[in-house]
C-alpha cells in the first residue's frame, strides 16, 4: 500500500471506531426511509426523484457531522504535527482525508440503494433518471464534504467546525431563494450559485456537463482552501 | 547538518525567536536549555518544517528547508512536546502507521517496527491501545514513531517529561546511542540532564541565544566569582570580620553555623584565609570549595541579560 493508502485506511479506521459514524448513519436512513414510505405509500408512484430531492437536505447536517473531526481532533490531541513534520505533503494528507469521508459517504449512499430495488420489485421505476440522480447526490455530497473539511481545518475545536460548515453549506443552500427577494436581474447569477439549483437536472434525468463541472470545481476549490488554509498555519 | 542563519519567527507581533544563528554538526548532540517560553519549541518546530521562520534560513544536509521540504522531512525525526499519537490505535498498529507513512516499505517494515517496540520497552504494551496508556509509556510511543524510519537527524523537545526516574535513564542511554551515528538536538530545562548528554549546549532566553559552549566550559567561563564553604570553632560572627579583611574576598555570609566566602576568581584566596583564622587563633575546621553548578551558571545568564536590557532600555 501507497503512503496515500494507509492515510486512507487511518482515517476510515478512526471513523469505524467512533460511534459518530454509526449515530450519522443510523439518523440518516431512518429520515431517509420516513421520505421514501411517506412519498411512496401515498402516491403510490414508482418514482424516486422527491425522495432524492429531500435526502439532498439531509447533506446540511450529515456532511458537518462527518467532517467536523478530520482536522480539528488532530489538532486538539497534537497529532497535525506528526501529520505536518511526516513526509508526505499537505496535498496528500487532504486528499486522504477528503477521499475516506467521501468513501464512508458513498456506504451511506450504497445502503439507500435499496429503495428503488424495492420499486423494480414492486413496479417499473426509471433507471436512467434514478442512476443520474444518485450521482447528482454523490457531487452535491461531496461538495459538502469539502466545505466541511474547510471548515474543519480552521479551528480546533469540533463543535465549532461543524457549525461552521452547516451555516457555510445553508448559504449555498439559500442562494436561490435570496434571488426570489432580489431585482431580477441577480437571480441567474444566485441561481447559478446554490447547490440545489444545479442539482435539480440530475433529477430529472437530465446530465448537463456544466453542473458536473461546478460541482467538481467546487469541490477542488474548497480542497484547495483547506490545503491553503493549513500551509499558511505553518506561517501563523 | 543543521545551519541556522538569522532566523526570526514572529507570532504576530509578539516575538517568538529573533535572530538566532547556529549550526549543529552531523554526530553532534546539542542542548537547547533555557527557562519556559524561551523560544524552545518554536526553534525545534522550525527545524521540523512545522514552521516557518519569518525570516532567515534553514538548511539541514546542505538543503535549504523551503526548497524541498518532503525530501528534508524525511530525514528528519521528531518527538514533539506532546506526543503526536492517535489515541484509538494500538502501539504497534500506530508506530506501523507511522513507519509507512513515512516510506518504511515492504518486508523490512515489520521487522522495523519490531525492534522499534523492543528498543523502547513496547513490546509488551504492543497490543494495548495508545490513548489507555500512562504518559511515560505514550511519551516512549512518541519516541518510536520519530526514529522509525531510521533518519538521520533527531528533534526532541523535552524528550525526558513524564517520565519515571528508571525510564529516564532508558531513554538517555537510549539517547546517547542514538546520538552516536546521527545528529540530535534536544530541548531540556532539566539541567544534569543536558549536561550529561549533550556535547554542546545553546542557552536561550527571551527568543535569544544567550550563551553557547559545551556544558562543562560553560560552567567555568562563567563563573564571576569562587565560593568556598568554612566551618570554625567557636562564634561564626567573630570569624567573619576577619575573613572579610582578607585581600580578594568579595563578601561573607553567614548561613547556620557555617560561612560562606566569595571571592574573586583571578586568586586562590585559600591559603591566605587559612593563616588570618590561624593567627587570630581561630581553629579551621572546614574549607569547602563549592563548584558552580550549571543551574547556577543558567541563573546568573539569564539575570545578566536581564539586568543588560534594562540598562539599555
Amino acid at each position: 500500500m501507497s503512503r496515500m493508502g494507509w492515510l486512507i485506511r487511518r482515517e476510515l479506521t478512526a471513523y469505524f471506531l467512533s460511534p459518530a459514524a454509526y449515530v450519522v448513519l443510523a439518523l440518516f436512513l431512518l429520515i431517509s426511509g420516513f421520505f421514501f414510505s411517506t412519498w411512496v405509500i401515498p402516491s403510490r408512484q414508482a418514482d424516486l426523484r422527491p425522495v432524492l430531492t429531500n435526502m439532498a437536505l439531509l447533506f446540511l447536517f450529515l456532511a458537518p457531522a462527518l467532517t467536523a473531526r478530520l482536522w480539528a481532533e488532530e489538532r486538539k490531541q497534537g497529532t497535525d504535527e506528526f501529520l505536518m513534520t511526516a513526509p508526505v505533503s499537505v496535498a496528500q494528507v487532504v486528499a486522504a482525508k477528503y477521499l475516506a469521508s467521501l468513501l464512508l459517504f458513498l456506504l451511506y449512499l450504497a445502503i439507500t440503494l435499496v429503495y428503488p430495488v424495492i420499486l423494480e420489485i414492486w413496479g417499473q421505476p426509471d433507471w436512467g433518471a434514478t442512476l443520474t440522480g444518485y450521482l447528482g447526490l454523490l457531487l452535491l455530497g461531496g461538495t459538502a464534504l469539502a466545505v466541511g473539511l474547510f471548515a474543519s481545518s480552521l479551528t480546533d475545536s469540533q463543535m465549532v467546525a461543524a457549525l461552521l460548515s452547516f451555516v457555510l453549506l445553508l448559504c449555498f443552500w439559500l442562494l436561490a431563494w435570496a434571488g426570489s427577494a432580489l431585482p431580477a436581474r441577480w437571480a441567474p447569477v444566485l441561481q447559478f450559485l446554490s447547490l440545489t439549483g444545479h442539482y435539480g437536472d440530475f433529477a430529472k434525468g437530465v446530465l448537463d456537463s456544466r453542473h458536473i463541472i461546478y460541482f467538481l470545481s467546487l469541490i477542488s476549490g474548497f480542497l484547495y482552501l483547506t490545503i491553503h488554509r493549513l500551509e499558511a498555519v505553518r506561517w501563523r | 547538518m543543521i545551519e541556522v542563519t538569522g532566523v526570526t519567527r514572529l507570532y504576530g507581533r509578539r516575538v517568538g525567536v529573533q535572530d538566532l544563528t547556529f549550526q549543529v554538526r552531523t554526530g553532534e548532540v546539542l542542548g537547547l536549555l533555557g527557562p519556559n517560553g524561551a523560544g524552545k519549541s518554536t526553534t525545534l518546530r522550525m527545524l521540523t518544517g512545522y514552521l516557518t521562520p519569518t525570516a532567515g534560513s534553514i538548511r539541514i544536509g546542505g538543503q535549504e528547508m523551503w526548497a524541498a521540504p518532503e525530501r528534508i522531512r524525511q530525514m528528519i525525526g521528531s518527538l514533539p512536546d506532546r506526543p503526536p499519537v492517535y489515541r484509538e490505535m494500538t502501539v504497534e498498529q500506530y508506530v506501523t502507521f507511522a513507519a509507512a507513512v513515512k516510506g518504511v516499505k515492504g518486508r523490512g517494515r515489520r521487522d522495523r517496527v519490531r525492534q522499534v517496540l523492543r528498543a523502547l520497552d513496547l513490546t509488551s504494551v504492543a497490543n494495548r491501545m495508545v490513548g489507555n496508556l500512562s504518559r511515560g509509556y505514550q511519551q516512549r510511543v512518541g519516541l518510536a514513531q520519530a526514529i522509525v524510519h531510521d533518519p538521520a537527524v533527531l528533534v526532541l523537545d523535552e524528550p525526558t517529561v513524564g517520565l519515571d526516574p528508571v525510564q529516564i535513564a532508558e531513554i538517555r542511554d537510549l539517547i546517547r546511542e542514538l546520538g552516536r551515528d546521527r545528529t540530535v538536538i534536544l530541548s531540556s530545562h532539566i539541567l544534569p540532564e543536558v549536561e550529561q548528554l549533550c556535547g554542546r549546549v545553546l542557552v536561550m532566553d527571551k527568543g535569544r541565544i544567550v550563551a553557547e559552549d559545551a556544558p562543562q566550559n560553560l560552567a567555568a567561563r562563567l563563573q564571576s566569582c569562587r565560593r568556598y564553604r568554612v566551618e570554625v570553632a567557636g562564634e561564626p560572627e567573630a570569624a567573619r570580620t576577619l575573613l572579610e579583611s582578607v585581600p580578594g574576598v568579595q563578601r561573607v555570609v553567614q548561613e547556620g553555623g557555617l560561612l560562606m566566602v566569595e571571592a574573586a576568581p583571578e586568586m586562590d584566596v585559600r591559603p591566605a584565609l587559612f593563616f588570618r583564622l590561624a593567627e587570630a587563633g581561630v581553629p579551621l575546621l572546614q574549607l569547602t570549595p563549592l563548584a558552580m553548578s550549571l543551574e547556577d551558571v543558567f541563573l546568573r545568564l539569564i539575570t545578566r541579560e536581564a539586568a543588560r536590557e534594562e540598562a539599555a532600555g
